[in-house]
């Protein structure tokens, strides 16, 4: 071939692939132009006042294709499929406690997605800042709004190399003292003091005290539900094969997703009994990979990915005894949070 | 006389020695190979745990099962990949279907949205990474006469890191564009991946020129010959070498995880401390392996060690200065430069040529094999004594093991490199 000929391929190549890359770029960006505008048939979402002090109502991260898409929206507790009203707060993960909100973000930048954690007053005013190390995952108010938990994924630099972890952080709003992360806590694994360098919390969720807390722990491949106090720094392991726990408001029963087979992401809702460590598998047949919600104490919301949409999910709620069916709570929405 | 005597080419190739500083073509043919398919591997590495945890809902530990998939399976590959290079006695063949097994797998990803298939996908492209670099670098070796084997691949990895930074700077330009245009990350990153293995099939010569200087009437190589390498002295003793220093060599990953700590460097900047590392790999592993060629490439292989030695005395010492991340980086970073291109530069020395590919991917084999149970231990060190006791004994097995390669890898009569 000459060297001609070859250049000619090359060129004629470039401006090829050059066009379908670009054309590739367009429609995802005309995509995401369409998700912007509201869809027929869609739910109504209007722009309004969210506060986090209106009884009755349930927040929540508004998925629904639309200008407000990804912002935090409520609807009334008692009629989920009512016109949405949606604030101009946008976040990947929210959570919101006695007038206290936490809102995740994840922006992205030139080099890398910067990725932050909001703190909000009752009006979804930004209260502090903090910068995140990695991509945001679980968050968490505690009941009286004081202790604000986070989890991130911090990714290391190539998906070949043996290094993933999560952090999670633990913010007292009162003195704003940030806990950057649970792991310089002590552990105590079946009784025993440990300490490894392999240990990743993530999923807290607060005792109505302020200062007890459940987390999943994982070390050395295994997951364990712990039980935390705040204030002497420590975790105690309860039992094994516990993920993103969720303490009713009673504080009597954790719902949890539990690894039903080794190695793979399928996981089954569960709901523990603290006082007895008996385990009900709740009515929901898909996996879920969510760290779920207690609407009440006999009612558990939790995520699921919309059928045939990726990045969308649809809000659940299944009976917390184990009895009745799953039902279709608020379609196009994650992270639940009543109020 | 040691087989690797006869090995020394007796003249060079016609077209290679006309002026004295240049690079063969093909280097610079196979860098843009490297540069245009790290442009794309690293697109997706960059967008990928975004990807994974806010479009497809995996949790963390979820992706956790990704890791430790590939660990072993891609240093076997190359060994593979050097040995089926040497037998088909076509570098480029078995590059290419590397190169081309990476491409296929970009588009894969547009349509996996499980982490089974996802897993199986990013395995899959590994494994072409994985076959494709001892042939790769068999090619840069066979293209250069041997007094010029470190630039040459000096210039090839400064080429490779220029993609591999530009690579996360396209990803986030892409969805800066599209909001969550995860897909045309991926659609962009395989018409990129298309790209390399164009240029590698229209400007990288084929097996013609190699079979000439290798005699194509000899019967193939067989697996027996390649495990005959390792008779050859000096060829132990490199691997032995890299070997050794390897499971010193503390993973890069451990490496940026002390320093944010040592040095208070906010958590929001530990994904850009890679960049801090390549950006000096960058700018040294030119000059540096120009540098090995004309002082000996020993010396300036030994020489960065000593550097990273001195990063982890450093990271020890701590010392109260603003200064302490940027020359850890640069110190990390010129490790890099005076090793990464420099130890495939002195396998060329000593492995005839019919078995380059096969020797190469035996040095880099036991070095990745080193590297990697050195992560195992040092993670295990670290729970037992702590970041502080197990950084320590890295650096006095590292002082120790640079002190025997140091012995083991002088020059002897008659072989002044």
């Amino acid at each position: 071939m000459t060297p001609l000929r070859r250049l000619l391929i090359l060129v004629t190549a470039v401006l090829l692939l050059a066009g379908v890359g670009t054309g590739v770029v367009l429609h995802a960006a005309s995509r995401a132009a369409r998700e912007s505008r509201p869809q027929a048939g869609g739910p109504s979402v209007s722009s309004g006042k969210v506060t986090l002090t209106q009884k009755g109502r349930l927040t929540f991260v508004n998925a629904a294709a639309g200008p407000q898409r990804t912002a935090v929206a409520s609807v009334p507790s008692t009629d989920p499929e009512a016109g949405r009203t949606a604030s101009g707060l946008k976040c990947v993960r929210f959570y919101a406690a006695a007038g206290t909100g936490i809102c995740l973000q994840s922006v992205p930048g030139v080099l890398k997605q910067s990725n932050r954690a909001l703190l909000l007053d009752a009006d979804l005013r930004t209260l502090r800042t903090f910068p995140l190390a990695g991509t945001p995952s679980r968050a968490r108010v505690s009941p009286s709004g004081r202790f604000v938990a986070w989890t991130v994924f911090v990714s290391g630099e190539s998906y070949s190399s043996a290094f993933f972890s999560t952090r999670t952080s633990v913010l007292d709003t009162r003195t704003m003292k940030l806990t950057p992360s649970l792991e310089t806590f002590s552990i105590a694994l079946d009784g025993k003091p440990y300490k490894a360098s392999d240990v990743n919390f993530w999923g807290v969720t607060f005792a109505s005290d302020d200062d007890t807390f459940y987390a999943t722990l994982n070390t050395a491949n295994r997951t364990y539900l712990v039980r935390g106090s705040l204030s002497k720094r420590t975790v105690t392991t309860l039992v094994q094969n516990v993920e993103c726990p969720s303490l009713s408001p009673d504080g009597t029963r954790v719902a949890f997703k539990k690894r039903v087979l080794s190695r793979t992401n399928l996981w089954h809702e569960y709901v523990l009994d603290l006082r007895t460590l008996h385990e009900t598998a709740l009515a929901e047949r898909h996996s879920v990979d969510d760290q779920a919600t207690w609407l009440d104490n006999d009612t558990v919301a939790y995520a699921l990915p919309t059928d045939g949409k990726v990045g969308s999910t649809d809000l659940w709620t299944v009976p917390a005894n184990g009895t009745g069916t799953p039902r279709l709570l608020i379609a196009g929405a994650s992270s639940p949070a009543p109020l | 006389m040691y087989l690797a005597d006869r090995s020394a080419p007796k003249e060079p190739l016609a077209g290679r020695g006309t002026t004295t500083t240049a690079v063969a073509p093909v280097v610079f043919a196979l860098g843009a190979v490297s540069l245009i398919t790290d442009i794309s591997s690293e697109m997706v590495t960059a967008v990928l745990p975004l990807y994974l945890v806010t479009q497809l809902g995996f949790s963390p530990l979820g992706f956790g099962t990704l890791d430790g998939v590939y660990n072993g399976v891609s240093a076997l590959v190359q060994l593979t990949g050097g040995h089926l290079a040497d037998r088909v006695r076509n570098h480029k063949l078995i590059a290419g279907l590397g190169y081309g097994l990476s491409a296929l797998c970009k588009p894969l990803l547009l349509l996996v949205t499980a982490l089974g298939p996802l897993t199986t996908v990013l395995a899959l492209e590994r494994t072409g990474k994985g076959l494709r670099t001892a042939p790769r670098d068999a090619m840069i070796s066979l293209s250069t006469p041997p007094e010029r084997q470190g630039r040459a691949f000096g210039v090839h990895r400064a080429m490779d890191t220029t993609g591999a930074m530009l690579g996360p700077l396209a990803a986030f330009l892409i969805l800066r564009a599209a909001v969550d245009g995860y897909d045309a990350v991926f659609g962009v990153s395989a018409c990129v991946a298309a790209l390399g293995v164009l240029v590698l099939v229209l400007f990288v010569p084929g097996p013609g020129k190699q079979r000439e200087a290798v005699g194509s009437g000899k019967p193939p190589v067989r697996v027996g010959e390649a495990l005959a390498l390792l008779r050859l002295p000096r060829l132990r003793a490199l691997a032995g070498c890299a070997a050794m220093l390897g499971l010193t060599t503390v993973s890069d990953a451990f490496v940026y995880l002390l320093l944010q700590r040592r040095a208070g460097i906010g958590e929001e900047w530990f994904p850009l401390l890679p960049l801090g590392t390549a950006a000096v790999f960058l700018l040294l592993a030119v000059p540096v392996g120009a540098l090995a060629d004309r002082i000996g490439r020993r010396g300036v292989f030994l020489a960065g060690h000593l550097g990273l030695l001195i990063a982890y005395a450093l990271l020890l010492w701590t010392p109260a200065t603003p200064a302490l991340q940027y020359l850890v980086l640069a110190l990390h970073g010129t490790f890099y430069a005076a090793t990464d291109g420099v130890l495939p530069a002195a396998v060329g020395d000593i492995v005839p040529e019919q078995l380059r590919a096969s020797g190469l991917a035996i040095v880099g084999t036991s070095q990745a094999l080193a590297r990697f149970c050195c992560s195992l231990a040092f993670g295990a060190a670290w729970t037992l004594w702590g970041d502080t006791r197990a950084l320590a004994g890295s650096a006095v097995g590292l002082l120790c093991c640079a002190a025997v390669a140091g012995l083991v890898l002088r020059p002897t009569a008659g072989r002044p490199r």
